[in-house]
């Protein structure tokens, strides 16, 4: 698995203005990367995300795929959304094997194919990996928001994309389950051996999940620095306290916040405070 | 007693059937009290008929005359669903196009919610030029009124539906053909049958307009035919035959919305 993101850009032309959502971005992803999009809002790195899966057209550039350009969502590339996106009417393993009935996977019932039957059997490991074997028969909404996004992973995965794209998947969590889910995501990638995108705003996050963070910055959206994570492919939740981990912390925070200034007029609120003690 | 007068306080189950049961009791008796008070004044007495006359009447006309009953019940019915289920089996579809595609919708979106707003008795002269006065121009009166209404329901149903299932269910390799019928059409299906729901209302009360084109059988002349001769208690029978059926009729709709969609959460809405 190669995937090439060759000079892609966005923009967004208004009435008045031109928006330039993303500048040019290059590089190349490896199998069995983790590349973390890191930045604050509006820094285009879902805008990029969705330019990858094929679901939003680039203004300029290509992202190629083992040699062929992406142009429209396919199931070589899998997606995990920040909302619940289960299908309320099916059942979990229902969910998790949604793609199995698809035409694309010749579903109807070629003897010869077996993807169909591939998609099952994973989605069922999928799901005693990820603790869901139990609930098989339930319907999302008695699921919690963290086994809902458990799910969600499974059924992209079930249908064993080349690339896993996630955007901001845990980012509707409470901080334990999303820490639980963080380092259930790290180990599912390694045992898998899959290809993960991962969109977030969390530093923490991104470096306890990536091996490569890609670090974003707004107006206009772009790449300003890819960070390389020094940790081996395995970690431990215990990680986040050592003190390599904290120095590349604040390495990111300084990169992050370089040219940024609050919106709300701190130094007022400080003046504030001063004049009435 | 305080906690239930709280808004949106929740009532206990014993609390819901009291109340439905002191409405009616209400009601009830204040009609008899108006009745036994017109007694014995010749105008009043012809309009408000005594709660034993009502029973009485009617207890005799389904005793000695249910065929007329039957058949009055039989031929609305069946002007009612014949109208009705035409209307759903053509606006469902073309609903759900118009949910689906905003080229659909920039089509058939202008001529609907134009005869939306045309009061169906105004067709009846049109309908009884075009065809005649048998029942066709009855069935297609209740398919107008009900058709235009359910076609934007639909659509609004569809449009509903999130974006985000659209998306994934691209992502995971569905063809546009396929996210309709797997992802759209079934994830709006409780909303859909619900816009059935009502607007099989609708078409009880477009029932009773349509039977004003000449007809001999039908609940909705029979008591236009009361009315002429001023028979106040049959009236009030055949106003509850009515009421009875359509109540039966949503009811068997909800049942059925709470069997099929018994993954909907009901709680989150």
């Amino acid at each position: 698995m190669k995937l090439d993101i060759r000079d892609v850009s966005k923009r967004f032309v208004t009435d008045e203005r031109i928006i330039q959502a993303l500048m040019s971005s290059n590089f190349t992803v490896d199998h069995n990367d983790f590349i973390v999009f890191l930045g604050p809002s509006g820094c285009g790195k879902s805008t990029l995300l969705n330019i990858i899966s094929g679901l939003e057209d680039a203004s300029s550039g290509q992202v190629i795929l083992d040699g062929d350009p992406i142009t429209g969502p396919s199931p070589e590339i899998g997606m995990v959304f920040q909302q619940y996106t289960l299908f309320p009417w099916l059942t979990v393993r229902q969910n998790a094997m949604f793609a199995a009935q698809l035409s694309c996977n010749g579903a109807k019932g070629q003897l010869e194919n077996d993807r169909p039957r591939n998609i099952i059997h994973r989605a069922q490991k999928l799901l005693k990996l990820v603790g869901l074997e139990n609930f098989s028969n339930a319907y999302p909404h008695e699921l919690s928001g963290g086994m809902q996004q458990r799910l969600a992973i499974v059924r992209a995965l079930a249908n064993r994309p080349k690339v896993l794209l996630m955007d901001e998947p845990f980012g509707a969590l409470d901080s334990q389950t999303r820490e639980e889910l963080q380092d259930m995501i790290q180990l599912l990638s390694q045992v898998e051996k899959i290809t993960v995108m991962f969109v977030t705003h969390d530093v923490d996050e991104a470096i306890y999940l990536a091996n490569r963070v890609m670090v974003f910055s707004q107006s206009p959206g772009r790449i300003i620095e890819e960070v390389r994570i020094p940790f081996g492919p395995t970690r431990d939740p215990a990680l986040k306290l050592s003190e390599e981990f904290l120095a590349i912390k604040k390495n990111l925070k300084e990169l992050i916040n370089q040219d940024k200034t609050p919106s709300y007029s701190r130094k007022e609120l400080l003046e504030l405070i001063s004049h009435s003690t | 007693m305080k906690p239930y007068f709280l808004l949106r306080a929740p009532i206990p189950r014993v609390l819901v059937w009291t109340m439905g049961i002191l409405s009616l009791v209400l009601s009830v008796s204040w009609y008899i009290w108006k009745s036994e008070n017109a007694v014995g004044n010749p105008q009043q007495e012809t309009f408000f008929p005594t709660a034993r006359i009502i029973l009485q009447t009617s207890w005799q006309m389904i005793t000695e005359d249910h065929a007329t009953i039957l058949s009055d019940i039989y031929h609305s019915t069946y002007r009612v669903f014949a109208g009705f289920l035409l209307a759903a089996f053509i606006a469902v579809p073309i609903g759900v196009l118009m949910g689906a595609f905003n080229i659909a919708a920039a089509f058939f979106q202008p001529w609907a919610e134009f005869i939306r707003y045309i009061p169906v008795p105004a067709l009846i002269p049109l309908f009884i030029a075009i065809f005649g006065v048998g029942e066709e121009p009855k069935i297609y009166l209740i398919f107008v009124g009900t058709f235009f209404p359910l076609l934007l329901m639909v659509a609004d149903e569809i449009r509903r539906v999130g974006y985000d299932l659209i998306k994934v269910a691209h992502t995971l390799g569905a063809s546009q053909l396929e996210i309709m019928t797997k992802v759209l059409l079934r994830s709006a299906l409780p909303g859909i049958f619900d816009a059935l729901r009502i607007c099989h209302g609708w078409a009880w009360t477009y029932l009773v307009v349509a039977e004003l084109i000449a007809t001999n059988e039908g609940l909705g002349i029979r008591i236009m035919k009361f009315a002429r001769f001023i028979q106040m208690p049959k009236i009030m029978m055949y106003l509850v035959i009515l009421g009875l059926l359509g109540l039966t009729l949503d009811m068997l709709f909800r049942a059925f919305n709470r069997y099929a969609f018994r993954w909907a959460d009901t709680s989150k809405k």
